[in-house]
C-alpha cells in the first residue's frame, strides 16, 4: 500500500547523511560547500535545517493528492500508488505552473541549462518499488528518518506523541496539511520555525480547479444550444420582417469593399 | 495629434534590434542569464502580461461577432473585421512569449498527445490552439476576398455560423479558465485577489476590455488612417462597456464583502496600494466617466475611458500574477531588460503587422464620405500606429 517517511526531528542528530545519500542516488555533486547550503534546490533535493541545536529536514512532502501532477498539462508529474510523487523529464514542456501551483515550495528548475528539468525529490520512486526504503532512510543511524506503511507510521507517530507529550510539538505535520502527505513530520519546536506554514487548508488543493474543470463537459453542448437558440430567434425576426413585407436587405458577414484610404 | 512615421519607425526599428538581441541571449544563454525569474518566483510578465494580458486584449473577437452574428445586431458590423484582425494576431503574438517563456518550447506540442484532463493548463493550451484556428478562418474571408478565391470564401461563409458560435464557447472557456488557474493557490494569492470568483471575473473583464479595446481601435483608426469616426458605433459599444463595468463592480465588491476583505482596503500596505490603482483605473474613473451622458456621447471621453479600462485591467491581471503574489514568495519580482525588451518587440510586431494588414487587406469597410477621408495623409507603411498585441 501507500508508503511515507517519517522523520522526528528529536532524534536527528544533524549528521547530515541523509543529504549525502539523497545526493549519491539522484547522482547529483555533494561535498562540503553543498552540506552547508541551506535550501533546497535544482542540485539539493533535501535538507537538514540547524536552528540553535533544533532540526528540521526539509524534502518534497510526496502530497497524497499533489497540486503539482494535477497542474502539469502534459502530466509530466504524477503520484504513484506506492507513494512517491515522480517526474518524466522528456514529457515536461517547462511551463512551471508546478512551481507557481505548490504550497510548499518544492520543485526547483535548472534555470541555467538550455534543456532544463524540474528537479525535486522523488521520494526514492525506483527504490520504492522495488520494496527497498529510500535513500535517507536507509541510511540514517539513529532512526530519525523512518520508511514504512502510511499507516503504520502515522500510528507510530501518534503513539509518540501520547507517551511524550511535553516533548513535542502537539502536531503530525502532513497527516492532514492539503489532504495529507506521504512525509510526515514530528518536532519539538513549531514547524514554521522552519518556514513550514501550519495553516494550510486541509482539502487538497487539485479540488479547487477541479470544481470548475470537471463541469466544462457540460457547459460545452448547453453553450452551443443557447448561442444556436439565439441566433435563430434573432434572424428568425428579420426573416418574419421581410415577409411581413419591409424591405431588409441580408448582409451576411462584412462585404469586401476596398480599402477606402487609398 | 500628428505623428511622424519617421520618428516610429525609427522606434520600431530600435524595438526590433534590442528585441534580436534578447532573442538571442533568451535562446543561447536559457531562461536564468535572459530573466530575473526564480525558484521563487517561477512566473514573471511573459505569462503575467503576454500571455494573460495578450489574451484579455483579443477579447474583442468573440465579443463582437457574438454580438453581430449571434444577436444580430447589425449596426456594429462595420468594425467587425479590423476586431477579428487584431484577435487573430493577439493569439499569434500570445504563442510566439510562449516560445520564449517555456522552458523547453520544442515541446510546446505535447499537450497534443500526452494529456491531463485534471489541469487548467492542458484546457486553456486545447483553447486556445482550437480558438486561433477559428479566429484564422474567421479572418480568412478577407484574405480569400482579396485574392479572389469564390469558392473557398463560400465554403467558409456556409460554415461561419457554426465557427462563431465555436469561438464564443472557447472563448468563454479559456477566458475564464485563465482565472481559474490561480485556483490552486488560495494559500500564496494575497485575498484582494483570490477569489472563487476569479474565473468570473476574468470572463467578464475580458469582456469589458474587448468592448473598450473596440473603441479604442476605432479611435485610433480614424486619428491615423484618415477615417471617418463611426461614432454612433462606438457610443452604443460605450453604453454597453459601461452596464459591463458596473456588473463586474457590484460583482468585486460583494466578492470583497462576504470574503471579509473589505477592512484590507484601508490597511496601508503594498497590496492595498495596487488594489486602489486597479480599481480606480478600472471600475471608479470610467464608471463616473461613462455615467455622464455628455461624456458617453464624444468621443473624447468614450477614448479616455477606454483607455482607463484597458490600464485598469492591465493591472488587475498583474496583480494577479505578479504582485499578489510577492509577499508569499518572500520577495519582489523586477523583470530583467531581455524580458521587457522581448514583450516590447513583440507589442511592436503587433503594431506593424495590424497596419500592414490594414494597408494591403480589406479590413475596413468601403468608406462613404470620401470627401472627410481627402487631404489627410494615407497610412504609410505598417510601421506606426494601431492596436496590437
Amino acid at each position: 500500500m501507500s508508503k511515507s517517511i517519517l522523520y522526528d526531528a528529536t532524534l536527528c542528530i544533524n549528521c547530515k547523511q541523509c543529504e549525502g545519500a539523497c545526493a549519491e542516488h539522484n547522482h547529483l555533486p555533494y561535498d562540503d560547500t553543498v552540506a552547508a547550503e541551506d535550501h533546497q534546490s535544482e542540485h539539493k533535493f533535501t535538507v537538514v535545517l540547524n536552528k540553535n541545536e533544533k532540526y528540521m529536514r526539509r524534502l518534497c512532502m510526496n502530497c497524497a493528492e499533489p497540486a503539482c501532477a494535477s497542474v502539469c498539462p502534459v502530466a509530466a508529474l504524477r503520484k504513484t500508488p506506492e507513494g512517491p510523487v515522480i517526474y518524466e523529464a522528456s514529457r515536461c514542456m517547462g511551463c512551471r505552473y508546478c512551481m507557481v501551483a505548490c504550497p510548499f515550495g518544492v520543485p526547483k528548475y535548472e534555470w541555467n541549462k538550455l534543456a532544463p528539468r524540474v528537479q525535486k525529490c522523488t521520494m526514492c520512486a525506483d527504490r520504492v518499488q522495488a520494496g527497498e526504503p529510500t535513500a535517507c532512510a536507509a541510511i540514517c543511524p539513529t532512526g530519525a528518518t523512518k520508511f514504512g506503511e502510511r499507516d503504520e507510521l502515522i500510528a507510530e507517530a501518534q503513539q509518540r506523541l501520547r507517551q511524550n507529550p511535553g516533548q513535542y510539538v502537539n502536531h503530525i505535520y502532513g497527516l492532514n496539511e492539503v489532504g495529507g502527505t506521504s512525509i510526515l513530520l514530528l518536532s519539538s519546536v513549531p514547524f514554521e520555525e522552519f518556514g513550514y506554514r501550519t495553516d494550510l487548508t486541509r482539502d487538497p488543493l487539485p479540488i479547487f480547479t477541479y470544481r470548475i474543470l470537471s463541469r466544462i463537459p457540460d457547459f460545452i453542448p448547453l453553450g452551443g444550444m443557447v448561442l444556436g437558440g439565439v441566433w435563430w430567434i434573432t434572424h428568425r425576426r428579420e426573416e418574419v420582417a421581410a415577409a411581413e413585407g419591409e424591405a431588409k436587405q441580408e448582409v451576411f458577414y462584412p462585404q469586401g469593399g476596398d480599402r477606402s484610404t487609398k | 495629434m500628428k505623428i511622424k512615421p519617421t520618428f516610429w519607425k525609427l522606434v520600431f526599428l530600435f524595438l526590433m534590434a534590442a528585441g534580436a538581441y534578447a532573442t538571442y541571449v533568451r535562446f543561447a544563454k536559457g531562461l536564468g542569464p535572459s530573466t530575473n525569474l526564480s525558484d521563487q518566483f517561477p512566473w514573471g510578465i511573459w505569462i503575467g502580461f503576454d500571455v494573460l494580458c495578450g489574451v484579455m486584449l483579443a477579447a474583442g473577437g468573440f465579443t463582437l461577432t457574438a454580438a453581430v452574428h449571434i444577436l444580430n445586431i447589425k449596426r456594429l458590423e462595420p468594425i467587425v473585421r479590423p476586431t477579428i484582425l487584431t484577435a487573430f494576431l493577439g493569439y499569434v503574438l500570445v504563442s510566439i512569449a510562449l516560445v520564449f517563456d517555456l522552458g523547453k518550447p520544442y515541446n510546446i506540442w505535447h499537450p497534443l498527445i500526452m494529456r491531463n484532463p485534471h489541469s487548467v493548463m492542458f484546457e486553456v493550451a486545447y483553447c486556445v490552439m482550437l480558438y486561433t484556428t477559428v479566429l484564422s478562418l474567421e479572418f480568412s474571408p478577407i484574405v480569400l476576398e482579396h485574392f479572389k478565391l469564390h469558392t473557398l470564401l463560400k465554403i467558409v461563409k456556409a460554415v461561419l455560423i457554426p465557427l462563431v458560435i465555436g469561438g464564443v464557447i472557447l472563448s468563454t472557456l479559456h477566458q475564464s479558465s485563465l482565472g481559474t488557474m490561480y485556483l490552486i493557490m488560495p494559500e500564496k494569492l494575497h485575498p484582494f485577489w483570490y477569489s472563487p470568483l476569479l474565473p468570473v471575473f476574468f470572463f467578464l473583464s475580458a469582456i469589458a476590455v474587448g468592448l473598450a479595446m473596440t473603441i479604442f481601435e476605432s479611435s485610433m483608426s480614424a486619428k491615423h488612417f484618415g477615417r471617418q469616426l463611426e461614432l454612433p458605433i462606438i457610443k452604443e459599444l460605450g453604453r454597453v462597456l459601461l452596464v459591463v463595468l458596473g456588473v463586474i463592480g457590484i460583482l468585486r465588491f460583494e466578492d470583497l464583502l462576504h470574503r471579509g476583505v473589505l477592512r484590507l482596503m484601508l490597511k496601508p500596505g503594498y497590496e492595498m496600494y495596487l488594489f486602489w490603482l486597479e480599481i480606480s483605473l478600472s471600475l471608479i474613473i470610467p464608471l463616473v466617466l461613462l455615467t455622464q451622458k455628455k461624456i458617453r456621447s464624444s468621443a473624447g471621453g468614450l477614448y479616455v475611458a477606454s483607455v482607463l479600462v484597458v490600464l485598469g485591467f492591465i493591472t488587475n491581471r498583474l496583480n494577479v500574477s505578479i504582485t499578489g503574489l510577492e509577499s508569499s514568495a518572500g520577495m519582489h519580482y523586477v523583470p530583467k531588460w531581455t524580458e521587457l525588451a522581448i514583450t516590447a518587440a513583440i507589442i511592436a510586431a503587433g503594431f506593424a503587422l495590424f497596419g500592414m494588414a490594414a494597408k494591403y487587406l480589406p479590413i475596413f469597410p468601403a468608406e462613404e464620405h470620401h470627401a472627410q477621408a481627402e487631404g489627410v495623409p494615407a497610412a504609410g507603411a505598417g510601421v506606426f500606429v494601431h492596436a496590437g498585441d
